[in-house]
């Protein structure tokens, strides 16, 4: 299709006054808290190996260096900062997720980004609220565990129940050949995503918490009620994904194995192997403080200040304009 | 032939499905941050009109169909098909049977111009233009001077289609109709 692209932006000028005053809210939010503005880089050498995050490939060539990719977070420049002893530090970053686009998500967007010395998830949670529900006006989240969200609402115990229970639940969606390339988690994905996500935080906004510890990602991990559980937290409200955060994994030899796990995953799913980082390795074997960390889309919390379902409401110029 | 990858996904894509040639109406993407993506796309089948819902995992691909909309002048039919000729200057001619004309059978109006949906080179359907101007062959006698009163009468038209018209239409005139809602728009001046 030969249609002209669109020049015109997609948000309105009052959303732009929306954003430009949002940024002034998280500056001014971080200044009072004596939290320290950091810039990282969007282009760096190393993608991350998450199996379900696809960075977008750079063409770099400069200084001998080739390639590279725009970041998916600026997570690990941004802890190599706290291993160097920058202290807690806040972080407005474009980041770049390849595939991603829909009324939830635009390849890039933006995301504040922010790490707690001495914090551990509750702490952390307690000022995600503040700053998201002092933005909003919005009432005092409650906490619900990821086994209690996904029984209450789908039914299901997310810590016991078999396999193949789980991949015939998911039979509603998928035909048992797509389920064949489905591990446990991607099952348990497809009912948080249809099922479980749309209800949460309708009422008042819900952080949800203590995730199977195999979606741990880069949090710490513990025991709770028998069940290995993840000290990560996420925040809905009106069934939007707000925030990802994570008591942080501190110690080296477990992020390697995970990252190691990460790129076995990456092979059985017919992904390319990602190198490891070893800059952010080796700040992690010099020691990374004990904190709490959270990424936050500034542009869905926008979406829920002017009231859209789509983010292209709120963004200058979405993929297709841009 | 191509295939499309849930990246490529999005409104308006032909393909294929279990066999039959749809079109995608609506694609939605969701995702957990940290989790497995899934596309629920709604898709129109051609062949039967009905609309589906499907989910595919992120990097699940589907077969592209061979559907393109040709706009083509209508000629005649022979009574078992219904003949058109593309107007791109090329003269070549495609014959649409009854299941591919369908309703629009009572839009035809020759020498007017309609959307022919070709699948493997073979009509699939024919889709009117939004308004076709039409004659009126049949209606009980017109009350001229009645312009402002409400009320209507059923008019046959000169395809055979039964629209419902104003009291003062009278047989002769050619009358804007709405393919889509099937309704009168109004009359058009006759030289």
């Amino acid at each position: 299709m030969s249609a002209s692209p669109v020049w015109h932006p997609a948000a309105s000028r009052q959303v732009l006054e929306n954003r430009a005053q949002l940024l002034g809210y998280v500056r001014g939010f971080f200044s009072e808290r004596q939290v320290l503005e950091v810039e990282t880089p969007v282009l760096g050498r190393h993608g991350v190996t998450d199996v379900n995050l696809d960075g977008v490939p750079a063409a770099v060539d400069a200084a001998g260096v080739q390639g590279g990719w725009l970041q998916t977070s600026p997570e690990y420049h941004m802890k190599r900062l706290l291993a160097a002893g920058s202290g807690s530090i806040f972080q407005v970053a474009r980041v770049f997720r390849n595939g991603e686009r829909g009324r939830r998500h635009n390849p890039e967007f933006s995301m504040l980004e922010w790490y707690r010395i001495g914090f551990d998830d509750r702490q952390l949670m307690a000022e995600v609220a503040d700053l998201v529900c002092g933005y909003l006006g919005c009432s005092v989240p409650v906490s619900l565990s990821y086994r209690e969200a996904v029984m209450s609402v789908a039914g299901i115990d997310p810590m016991t129940i078999p396999d193949e229970e789980l991949k015939q639940y998911c039979e509603q969606w998928l035909e048992p050949e797509q389920l064949a390339g489905l591990g446990r988690d991607g099952c348990l994905d497809l009912v948080m995503s249809f099922v479980v996500e749309p209800e949460l935080g309708r009422q008042e906004p819900v952080f949800l918490t203590r995730y199977p510890a195999s979606q741990a990602a880069l949090a710490r991990t513990s025991e709770d009620a028998g069940f290995e559980v993840a000290h990560r937290f996420e925040l809905y409200i009106n069934g939007l994904e707000l925030c990802n955060g994570y008591w942080e994994l501190t110690d080296p030899d477990e992020q390697r194995k995970r990252f190691q796990a990460d790129n076995r995953l990456r092979r059985a799913s017919g992904k390319p192997e990602m190198v490891v980082d070893q800059a952010f390795l080796s700040a992690l074997d010099e020691g990374l403080p004990a904190c709490s960390g959270v990424a936050l889309g500034l542009d869905r919390l926008l979406m829920l200040k002017v009231g859209t379902a789509d983010i292209q409401d709120v963004l200058a110029f979405p993929l297709e304009r841009a | 032939m191509a295939s499309y990858s849930t990246n490529e996904f999005r409104g308006g894509l032909k393909v294929l499905l279990d066999g039959d040639p749809c079109i995608m109406l609506e694609n939605e993407f969701v995702k957990p941050g940290k989790g497995q993506a899934f596309n629920r796309v709604k898709l129109r089948n051609l062949m039967t009109n009905r609309v589906w819902e499907r989910t595919f995992k992120s990097g699940e691909s589907l077969e592209a169909a061979d559907v393109v909309e040709q706009d083509m002048e209508y000629l005649y039919t022979d009574g078992e098909f219904w003949h058109f000729m593309l107007t791109d200057g090329s003269f070549e001619q495609f014959a649409a049977d009854a299941k591919a004309v369908g309703d629009t059978v009572k839009w035809l109006k020759e020498q007017d111009v309609y959307t022919i949906t070709l699948y493997n080179g073979a009509p699939l359907s024919v889709t009117p233009p939004n308004f076709v101007e039409l004659e009126v062959v049949d209606t009980d006698p017109g009350m001229k001077g009645d312009t402002a009163q409400g009320g209507s009468k059923p008019a046959t038209l000169s395809t055979g289609a039964v629209v419902s018209v104003p009291l003062f239409i009278t047989i002769g005139e050619v009358l804007k109709v709405d393919t889509r809602s099937g309704e009168y728009v109004n009359r058009v001046k006759s030289s």
